[in-house]
């Protein structure tokens, strides 16, 4: 048979960034969050029955900041198989450091009139501490939402990975380094507010916080990043690079007779993955207008991975879909039955472990878990 | 079908990078691989004691041993998962394999066969090749990687070597047990090795494909040097010039099929006839 024939008949079509009914849907979506819902939260009266309040607007964005750390876990998990429980300190991170940089907005508006922040003025200091300079800058702090998780990852993964630490051991050890943060930033004296971190914002690049236009566009804007997740894990995967990482999950003393040395690759999703969870943090902390250690706590980081293994983890839309259903419950439960809230998170993840190792996405479509 | 050497010889000859990358094995003067003394103990369990094999460049070897002998454990040595204790091992003159890790070794040239057919069972086949093509592995070779035509040909040979070219697009999970190995082999092909290490690699085969491998594995050594590791004597006579016997983690005899098999030790511990 000759070579082109060969060629024709079996080497596989390249793909497409997103089939048609993928580039429908996220065309509706990116209508939907950046036009139609910010709309009806700006334009009709309070009463009117087409208005959405600013509760919704905040529930929905918080939502979809999540929905960027179920993207950024699946990366990790779901692709490569490394299985992380410490993503909060990630996302906690980049919101403490986009915090800074609200707190500084805050001026002279504090309590105690200054221009230090609250907490330290109660602590008596009389200046900032070095690492807060220039964190009045909006694009110096931008940069730390990036560097801070990003470098915190790249040390933390360089010596694991190199280690060879794997499985349940990396687990683990991801877990005490978000409880040993957590146990930092409790600290008064670490210089980020203690326990109770920050919050009572202002302002953002001079716009007040909590006027509707302002939660509008960082609606808008948190839509923006959650598509372009979007886009970047669906190109990523498509790559070789994305071959290469769920080969690592697979089989990876294959591909290391092969001739890949595991180390970059691991390094490079998990730090892209944590860059991620910091970006959703920044992006979170105003809309909810506080940020404290709690979120370092190893049971948020648990909860992100129950997210992505409910939606269901190595397929693109499943962990966005996890992350949606399991804190849209969660909403719903902690209003009206809250003490029963943990017994049916509890419940759910038994359930989908036992009957849906696929997630829920399995559901819907067996197709697409097959070929990602 | 054109013959197997045919398509090897083309196989082989590959793109100007590929040489370059390739280079660096010194074998001027004749054997490509050096095992000296190399003492290997797990827990006071010596796995390899002295073990000193020297192969030719171009010669197709078969060792062969009793279970515990110690054959995958020198595999593990070759290949850097396991360092040795004592002894040294090269890799042509100049290449000190105990100062290289796994994938640096396998981009020097030696490819290895898993005992139990490893291939990446959620890719498919034509991934499986893909991602075993020497190539630059680097990742940010990776995020720019396409493939180009001759890259291309290169794997749709491959697949036609190995008769897998109906199931290009399946996935190697769903794939049977003999085309897995066979799989295994083409990936092994794709990284163009200088040495091929081989565990049971007819294992599980049909008789019809036993003996194409071995056709296969003839037909490579000379360009290549293959070492397999072996239970099925048939097999062994039919591929083999030269049999090491392994036992207790050293090397009991040498030589030909028919004078080892008449070898008083040999069939003492191995045969046990």
């Amino acid at each position: 048979m000759k070579l082109e024939e060969l060629e024709m008949r079996y080497v596989p079509r390249i793909e497409p960034l997103f089939s048609g009914p993928g580039w429908m849907a996220l065309g509706a979506f990116a209508l939907v969050t950046l036009v139609v819902l910010p709309l009806l939260y700006l334009l009709p009266a309070a009463d009117s029955a087409l208005h959405v309040s600013s509760y919704t607007i905040t529930l929905a964005g918080k939502i979809m900041c999540y929905c960027i750390v179920a993207m950024a876990m699946n990366l990790i998990w779901g692709y490569t198989g490394i299985l992380s429980l410490g993503h909060g300190v990630f996302f906690a991170l980049g919101g403490y450091a986009f915090g800074m940089y609200l707190m500084r907005q805050i001026g002279r508006e504090g309590q105690y009139q200054s221009d230090l922040p609250d907490f330290m003025v109660f602590l008596d200091w009389k200046a900032f501490p070095w690492f807060w300079t220039g964190s009045e800058h909006f694009l110096w702090s931008a940069t730390l939402v990036i560097l801070a998780p990003g470098l915190l990852a790249l040390a933390f993964g360089y010596f694991a990975f190199r280690s060879r630490i794997k499985g349940v051991y990396f687990s683990i050890i991801t877990q005490a380094m978000t409880f040993a943060f957590m146990l930092l930033f409790f600290r008064n004296d670490t210089g980020f507010g203690g326990n109770n971190g920050f919050t009572d914002f202002k302002r953002v690049l001079g716009f007040p916080i909590t006027a509707p236009s302002t939660r509008a566009a960082i609606f808008a804007m948190t839509a923006l990043a959650l598509i372009g997740v979007v886009f970047l894990t669906r190109y990523l995967i498509r790559s070789k690079v994305g071959r290469v990482l769920t080969a690592i999950r697979d089989s990876e003393s294959r591909l290391m007779f092969s001739g890949y040395n595991p180390l970059g690759y691991k390094l490079f999703v998990w730090t892209l993955s944590a860059v991620l969870c910091g970006i959703a943090g920044a992006l979170y902390v105003p809309q909810v207008g506080i940020i404290n250690p709690s979120e370092m706590s190893p049971a948020n980081s648990i909860e992100i991975a129950v997210w992505v293994a409910v939606g269901g983890r190595g397929s693109l839309i499943g962990p966005l879909l996890g992350a949606a259903v399991v804190n849209g419950a969660k909403s719903f439960f902690t209003q009206t039955f809250p003490e029963y809230w943990l017994f049916f998170l509890g419940l759910l993840f038994i359930l989908v472990t036992l009957f849906l190792p696929r997630g829920v996405i399995g559901l819907l479509s067996p197709a697409r878990w097959r070929r990602t | 079908m054109n013959t197997i050497s045919e398509e090897i010889s083309v196989s082989g000859n590959t793109s100007g990078l590929s040489h370059v990358l390739q280079g660096g094995v010194d074998i001027t003067h004749g054997p490509i691989l050096y095992l000296d003394d190399i003492t290997v103990s797990f827990d006071g369990f010596k796995a390899l004691s002295k073990l000193t094999l020297t192969v030719e460049a171009g010669e197709l070897r078969c060792v062969i041993g009793p279970n515990g002998a110690g054959k995958t454990t020198m595999m593990d040595v070759i290949t850097g998962k396991t360092r040795p204790d004592e002894g040294s091992a090269y890799f042509g003159q100049t290449i000190d394999l105990a100062r290289l890790t796994e994938p640096e070794i396998a981009h020097a040239g030696i490819g290895r066969k898993f005992q139990k057919p490893t291939v990446f069972e959620n890719h498919t086949v034509f991934e499986n090749l893909e991602l075993a093509m020497k190539t630059d592995k680097r990742v940010w070779a990776s995020l720019r990687a396409r493939l180009s035509a001759e890259q291309l040909d290169r794997i749709c040979k491959t697949l036609e070597l190995i008769k897998l070219q109906g199931e290009a697009g399946r996935l190697a999970g769903l794939l049977s047990h003999g085309q897995k190995q066979w799989l295994e082999i083409g990936m092994l092909l794709m990284q163009e090795p200088r040495l091929l290490l081989l565990d049971e690699p007819v294992a599980g085969m049909t008789d019809e494909e036993t003996e194409r491998t071995a056709e296969l594995f003839k037909s490579l050594a000379g360009e290549r040097s293959v070492v397999v590791v072996e239970h099925d004597m048939e097999f062994i006579g039919s591929i083999a010039s030269v049999v090491t016997v392994l036992h207790e983690g050293a090397v009991l005899a040498e030589g030909t099929m028919d004078a080892v098999k008449n070898d008083e030790r040999v069939i003492e511990v191995y045969l046990g006839r």
